[in-house]
C-alpha cells in the first residue's frame, strides 16, 4: 500500500480515516474539542468523490440515531462527539449494542461532569467501558495515543465492527484531538458496493428481495426467555473479544521492577516520567492498554506476579485504576495517580507519584 | 353463508395484500393502526415497491409495526424515527424510507427529530397516528390530548393550567419549507378509507420524484384508551377530535391549501 506523510490534528486524521477506509456516512454535531472532525469532512466533500454522505444533525441524539439507521441498513456508518454529547448519546449506544449493529463511535474527552471544561480528560472510562447507557453490553473500546493511531483504529473500528456485529468506540481526549503530528496515510479503500453490503451484512435492512423473508432489526423482545437467550449471545460474543481482540503495548518492562499502567495522553507522558525515573536509577516500566474493553487483564496479572507495585496513570479520579486492581488481585500494591478538571499532569508529578505511593508506601 | 364452489381464482376480485405478513396483529379491535397499515401495504404493492420500501417502526402501540409489514424494518427508539429514517433515505436514495409514529413518539419526545427531518426536507414519507393518548402504557396523556380529556395522568381532565394545549404539530410543520405534502385524514369510515389512502399514494408518489418531505396525518380512536365502544369512539372522534384535528390537506406540491 502507498504511503503518504501529512502533518494533521487528532481530529482530522480520523476525518481523513474515515474518508479513505470506505465510510458510507458521518453524522455529527459540534462540540469542542472535536469539531475539526466534521469540519474537515465538509471542507474535504468526499460525497463527490467517494460518495460518502455527511451531514450535521440537530442534536447528538439524532446522530447517533442516524448512525442506528444507516448501520441497520447495512453501511460503514459513524459519529464523533466529546464527553457531554457521548452522555447524549448513551440512549443510542445501547440500542445499538442491543440490536447488534456495527458502528464506530469517537469520544475526544474532555473534563467533567456536567458541560465541565473543554480541556482534555480521562474521565468518561467508565461510561466507555462499563456501559454507559441502560442494560448489560459491551463496546469494544480503543484507546489512540497518537494521531497515527487516531487514523489506524478508524480502520482498526470497521473491522471489529463487522466481525462481531457490535459498536466499536474510539476513546481518545482532547490533547490527541488537538495535537498535530505527523502521520502515514494509505491509499483509499472503495466502499461497498450493494451488492457487498447484501454479501457481507445479510442481516442488513436495506431493501426486501423477493427470495428472502423481510430482516427487522430491533434490539426488542418481550418473551423473557427470549431476552435472556440473546442476553446469552451478547455475552458470548463480548468473552470471545476478551480471548481474541486485547491489544496492548509495553515499554522498558523487560527489567522492570515497577510499572505504569497508563493510556491515551497518560501513556505518552508516563514514557518521559519513566525516562527521568531511570537517570535516576528507577527501573520502571509502562504497560499502554490500548483495548480498553477488552482489558489486558492477563498482562497486569503477569505483571502483579513479577513487579513490586504499579502505578495506574490517568486524567480521572480513578477510574481504570479499578480494572488493574481487579486484575492485580491484591499480589503487589497498585495505587492511582490522576489529574483531572482538564489539567494535564507533569511527567515529573507521574515520577513523584510513583516514589510517594509505591517506592516509599 | 359460505359457498366453497365460488372460491375460484377467476372469482378473486379483491384480496389481503402480500405486503402484510400472515402474523396476527396486536391491536385493539376497532383500533385504527390495522387499517392503517392495510393502506400502507396496499400502496406499495400497488407501486411495485415493495424490494425497496424501508419502514422505521416506533415506540408505542405500532412498536411491532415491523411484524406486519412484509417490508425491511428498524424498530426505532421512541421518537428518533425521523433521524433514523433520514439516514436510510440519504444512505440509499432510490428507496422508500418511511417511518410510522404515534402522537407520544412524534409530538413529545421526538419532536426535535420530526421537526429537523421535516425542516431538511428529507425525502421521506412521515405516516403520524394521533389519537390524543399513550395507547401501549396504558391511557396517558399525550401531547395531542383534548382539554378536557380525562387520561390515566390527567384523570379529572387535561387543564390548560396544569398541561398547556393540545399541540397541533401537523400545523406547524406545514409551515416549514421542507415539507412538500400535508394532509390529515382518518380511516373510520369506507369514504375515509378511501381519501387515506389516496393520500398515502400521493406521499409515495412524491417520494418517488423526490420532492421533499411528505406527513400524512391520520386521526384514530383509541376505544381501549378512551374507555368507550369503537363505535362510541368513533362518533367521539368525529364530534371531539376533528374540531380540534380538522380533516384535509394542509400543504400540497409545497404551497400551503388557503
Amino acid at each position: 500500500m502507498a504511503k503518504e506523510l501529512k502533518l494533521m490534528k487528532g481530529n482530522e486524521a480520523i476525518a481523513e480515516a474515515a474518508i479513505r477506509s470506505g465510510c458510507d456516512g458521518y453524522f455529527g454535531y459540534p462540540i469542542t474539542p472535536q469539531s475539526e472532525v466534521m469540519e474537515h469532512l465538509m471542507v474535504e466533500k468526499p460525497w463527490e468523490t467517494t460518495g460518502m454522505v455527511v451531514l450535521q444533525a440537530e442534536s447528538e441524539t439524532s446522530s447517533i440515531n442516524m448512525v442506528y439507521g444507516g448501520a441497520g441498513a447495512g453501511k460503514k456508518v459513524m459519529t464523533s462527539s466529546s464527553s457531554p454529547g457521548i452522555s447524549l448519546m448513551q440512549e443510542g449506544l445501547t440500542y445499538l449494542a442491543g440490536a447488534e449493529l456495527p458502528s464506530l463511535v469517537v469520544n475526544v474527552v474532555r473534563g467533567g461532569p456536567g458541560l465541565g471544561t473543554i480541556q482534555p480528560s480521562q474521565a468518561d472510562y467508565f461510561q466507555a467501558v462499563k456501559g454507559g447507557g441502560h442494560g448489560d453490553y459491551q463496546m469494544y473500546v480503543l484507546a489512540p495515543a497518537s494521531v497515527q493511531e487516531m487514523y489506524d483504529f478508524v480502520f482498526k473500528g470497521w473491522e471489529i465492527a463487522f466481525k462481531y456485529r457490535n459498536p466499536v468506540m474510539i476513546l481518545s481526549d482532547g490533547a490527541i484531538g488537538q495535537v498535530m503530528e505527523k502521520l502515514y496515510v494509505g491509499d483509499y479503500v472503495p466502499r461497498w458496493t450493494e451488492e457487498e453490503v447484501r454479501k457481507f451484512a445479510p442481516w442488513a435492512s436495506m431493501g426486501k428481495p423477493a427470495d428472502r423473508d423481510h430482516n427487522i432489526i430491533t434490539s426488542l423482545e418481550l418473551d423473557s426467555a427470549k431476552q435472556e437467550k440473546h442476553n446469552h449471545k451478547l455475552q458470548a460474543k463480548y468473552r470471545e473479544m476478551e480471548e481474541k481482540e486485547v491489544l496492548f503495548e509495553t515499554i522498558n518492562c523487560e527489567d522492570a521492577e515497577y510499572i505504569f499502567v497508563a493510556y491515551g495522553s497518560s501513556a505518552r507522558i508516563a514514557q518521559k516520567a519513566i525516562q527521568l525515573g531511570r537517570e535516576k536509577g528507577i527501573k520502571v516500566g509502562l504497560l499502554r492498554p490500548i483495548t480498553l474493553f477488552p482489558f489486558p487483564k492477563k498482562q497486569v496479572a503477569e505483571f502483579s506476579k513479577k513487579v513490586k507495585g504499579m502505578l495506574a496513570v490517568e486524567m480521572s479520579a480513578g477510574q481504570m485504576v479499578e480494572d488493574v486492581r481487579l486484575a492485580a488481585e491484591f499480589r503487589c500494591p497498585v495505587e492511582h495517580f490522576g489529574r483531572y478538571g482538564g489539567i494535564i499532569p507533569t511527567p515529573h508529578e507521574v515520577l513523584e507519584a510513583l516514589e510517594e505511593k509505591i517506592i516509599k508506601g | 353463508m359460505f359457498n366453497p364452489d365460488i372460491i375460484k381464482p377467476e372469482n378473486l376480485v379483491y384480496k389481503r395484500t402480500d405486503v402484510l405478513t400472515q402474523a396476527v396483529m396486536h391491536y385493539c379491535p376497532g383500533c385504527g393502526h390495522g387499517t392503517t397499515h392495510r393502506i400502507i401495504a396496499e400502496v406499495i404493492e400497488e407501486m411495485g415497491i415493495q424490494d425497496k420500501a424501508i419502514c422505521v417502526a416506533p415506540v408505542g402501540c405500532s412498536v411491532l409495526a415491523y411484524n406486519y409489514f412484509n417490508v425491511d424494518s428498524l424498530g426505532a427508539a421512541h421518537g428518533r424515527a425521523p433521524a433514523i429514517a433520514t439516514a436510510i433515505q440519504r444512505l440509499y436514495p432510490d428507496r422508500y424510507t418511511f417511518t410510522y409514529q404515534g402522537d407520544g413518539d412524534l409530538a413529545a419526545i421526538g419532536t426535535a427529530e420530526t421537526i429537523h427531518a421535516c425542516n431538511r426536507g428529507e425525502n421521506i414519507v412521515i405516516v403520524f397516528i394521533n389519537n390524543g393518548i399513550y395507547g401501549m402504557t396504558g391511557g396517558q396523556m399525550a401531547p395531542t390530548t383534548l382539554i378536557g380529556m380525562k387520561t390515566a395522568t390527567s384523570p379529572y381532565g387535561r387543564t390548560v393550567e396544569l398541561n398547556g394545549y393540545p399541540l397541533q404539530i401537523t400545523e406547524l410543520l406545514a409551515e416549514l419549507p421542507g415539507t412538500y405534502y400535508v394532509t390529515r385524514q382518518s380511516v373510520q369510515t369506507a369514504a375515509a378509507v378511501r381519501k387515506t389512502k389516496k393520500a398515502i399514494r400521493q406521499a409515495f408518489e412524491n417520494q418517488k420524484n423526490k420532492k421533499g418531505t411528505s406527513f400524512v396525518e391520520v386521526v384514530s380512536n383509541c376505544n381501549s384508551g378512551w374507555k368507550m365502544t369503537p363505535v362510541q369512539a368513533n362518533k367521539w372522534m368525529e364530534e371531539n377530535m376533528f374540531v380540534k384535528y380538522p380533516i384535509g390537506d394542509i400543504k400540497v406540491d409545497g404551497q400551503k391549501v388557503k
